[in-house]
């Protein structure tokens, strides 16, 4: 079974987000970039199943600039077979990215589709699902454990409630949640051989797909900032303020 | 036109998410119509039917939906999506879960999470763990949207709508339930709960996040927790409040032993008031905390919980 990976070259999380000064967007010059830390998640993930015997080939896609390459190439060094660049110049939106996600499924053919469950850029948290349904395939969000068992995928699901386990019919999408592995490092010598792993490139227009954004972005602003607070001495002066301030009777 | 909100229930109570969803689907367009569908939910239509302004419930009563699959959910809200210029649902695992389908079916690309309605087809929408806000115009057509409901106030009760019951949709037999485990807890719901006292990495272990539950059933409180808490196996994944789980609002937050990474950060700094107990001075949640207490939470929380008793707040656990 081949595992198909998407994965989205984002602003580092641990990167502070400035808000640029005329509200057009965030400040992205110089700022560090690295794989959507959902989606390294997703390629541990399949690499682990490539690993138990359970996939045959990891196949990593990348929508975005050129600098995309890098992300695949790390996906490639974790333990990814081969990549496609899928180059596109501005912002593509999930509807879009999910449409050339299907052409690839569409030509790649593979088995099982994992995909982090939000990309920490745009917080979205839908390209996973809009892809299963616009292949008529079965999804498991928010995935905590994933196990393949002959034809039948087994997902337990992060639910607001708990843990809500489904048994999927494959091929199906699985979307990652923070518990279901902890990524490995690239050590040295995997990340040279992935420097000779195979990277193919397309474009929108190879996999007939508009990325025309749909959508109108008329701003990008601050968040309301909340005011200094005061620091306390005592445990009882802080009762005394949150009885004062109302939120304890 | 006409709004159609998805119902978020547990088969037996509606979920106040619901009535939180109808005051934004109001301002999207109106009437608004609320979709229940579920095994055996009767009473949740019921209830639905109370929420002022609401002009129409469909109830779809079928073991299909019993546990609200994606797939099922997906075809049956396309089979009524034709009479609807706008979908929403809340923002809740089950909303994220299913609209995404809905939306990709229809080509409409969807609005996730939104915190204001500025017009009908403008919206609000925090991007970056919160860090910054966007304000984005959908295309003309019908609007696909999820809610954060912690922005909206819940529309009041009084109204008196029919409930009509509809034909479930095929089963596309794509998957198949297997097992719920739930946290079983006595106190209220972390997205509701008008206090909630969530513990961190400073906790140290599952036996010591147990301090907190004394001060939350004395106050009523929900108790939350920060990722870190959650990885380290302190408590279950559904306490997580942050980017990647709940957002909550509450009248009180109480951080507790948590250093405030902005992906903790977003998910609660729309509350009332925010309390933070931490021995780490220089922690981040100091930043936004309205009051920070810079003591040792294994000093300070006993001692939180004597004053509570001494002055008579809350029940005595």
């Amino acid at each position: 079974m081949k595992v198909l990976v998407p994965v989205k070259r984002v602003i580092d999380f641990n990167v502070k987000v400035r808000v640029k000064a005329d509200q057009s967007g965030v400040d992205l010059a110089n700022v560090k970039m690295s794989m959507n830390p959902f989606d390294e998640i997703a390629v541990e993930e399949a690499v682990r199943l490539k690993e138990k015997g359970k996939a045959s080939e990891v196949v990593i896609v990348s929508i975005g600039p050129g600098q995309a390459q890098d992300t695949i190439r790390t996906a490639l060094a974790m333990g990814g077979d081969r990549g496609i660049l899928v180059k596109t110049d501005g912002a593509v939106e999930s509807l879009a990215a999910a449409k050339l996600l299907k052409a690839i499924c569409e030509e790649e053919k593979p088995g099982l589709v994992i995909a982090g469950k939000q990309a920490i850029d745009s917080d979205a948290n839908q390209t996973g699902q809009m892809l299963a349904a616009l292949l008529g395939w079965g999804q498991g969000t928010f995935a905590h454990s994933l196990q393949i068992e002959g034809e039948t995928a087994t997902v337990a699901r992060e639910i607001d409630g708990g843990l809500q386990t489904v048994a999927l019919k494959l091929p199906a999408v699985v979307t990652t949640d923070l518990r279901l592995n902890q990524p490995r490092y690239a050590s040295l010598p995997n990340i040279m051989k992935a420097k000779k792993k195979p990277i193919a490139e397309k474009t929108p227009a190879d996999l007939g797909v508009d990325v025309t954004p749909r959508f109108k972005v008329l701003k990008v602003s601050e968040p309301a900032r909340r005011a200094a607070g005061v620091q306390v001495k005592t445990v009882a002066e802080l009762v005394d303020r949150l009885v004062a301030a109302g939120v304890l009777k | 036109m006409t709004a159609l909100v998805i119902a978020e229930h547990d088969n037996r109570t509606l979920n106040e998410a619901t009535a939180k969803t109808v005051t934004a689907a109001a301002k999207v367009s109106s009437p608004v119509h609320i979709l229940v569908a579920g095994q055996d939910c009767a009473p949740v239509a019921e209830a639905a039917a109370k929420i002022a302004g609401v002009e129409k419930v469909l109830l779809a009563d079928d073991a299909r939906y019993a546990r609200m699959l994606a797939e099922p959910m997906e075809a049956l809200i396309l089979s009524v999506a034709d009479g609807y210029d706008a979908i929403l649902a809340p923002a809740t695992t089950t909303g994220k879960n299913i609209l995404p389908r809905v939306a990709a079916k229809l080509d409409v690309p969807q609005v996730s999470e939104i915190i204001a309605v500025v017009s009908p087809d403008t919206f609000e929408r925090p991007i970056y763990a919160g860090n910054a806000v966007e304000t984005v115009q959908a295309p003309e057509g019908k609007k696909i949207i999820t809610v954060r409901t912690t922005t909206f106030a819940a529309a009041g009760e009084g109204g008196s709508a029919p409930v009509e019951t509809i034909a479930a949709a095929a089963d596309p037999g794509l998957s198949r339930f297997v097992e719920e485990t739930l946290s079983k807890s006595e106190r209220p719901e972390l997205t509701s709960a008008k206090i909630v006292i969530s513990g961190g990495r400073g906790l140290g272990s599952a036996e010591n996040f147990k301090l907190l539950d004394k001060i939350a059933d004395r106050l009523g409180a929900a108790v939350g927790a920060s990722r870190a808490a959650v990885d380290a196996g302190y408590v279950p994944n559904d306490f997580q409040v942050g980017q990647t789980g709940k957002a909550v609002a509450p009248e009180l937050y109480l951080a507790v032993g948590i250093s405030g990474a902005i992906q903790h950060l977003a998910g609660m700094k729309d509350s009332k008031v925010i309390a933070a107990i931490n021995k780490d001075a220089e922690a981040p949640i100091f930043q936004l905390a309205d009051y920070g207490l810079v003591e040792d939470l294994f000093k300070a929380i006993p001692e939180l919980n004597d004053e509570l008793e001494k002055r008579g707040i809350g029940q005595k656990a």
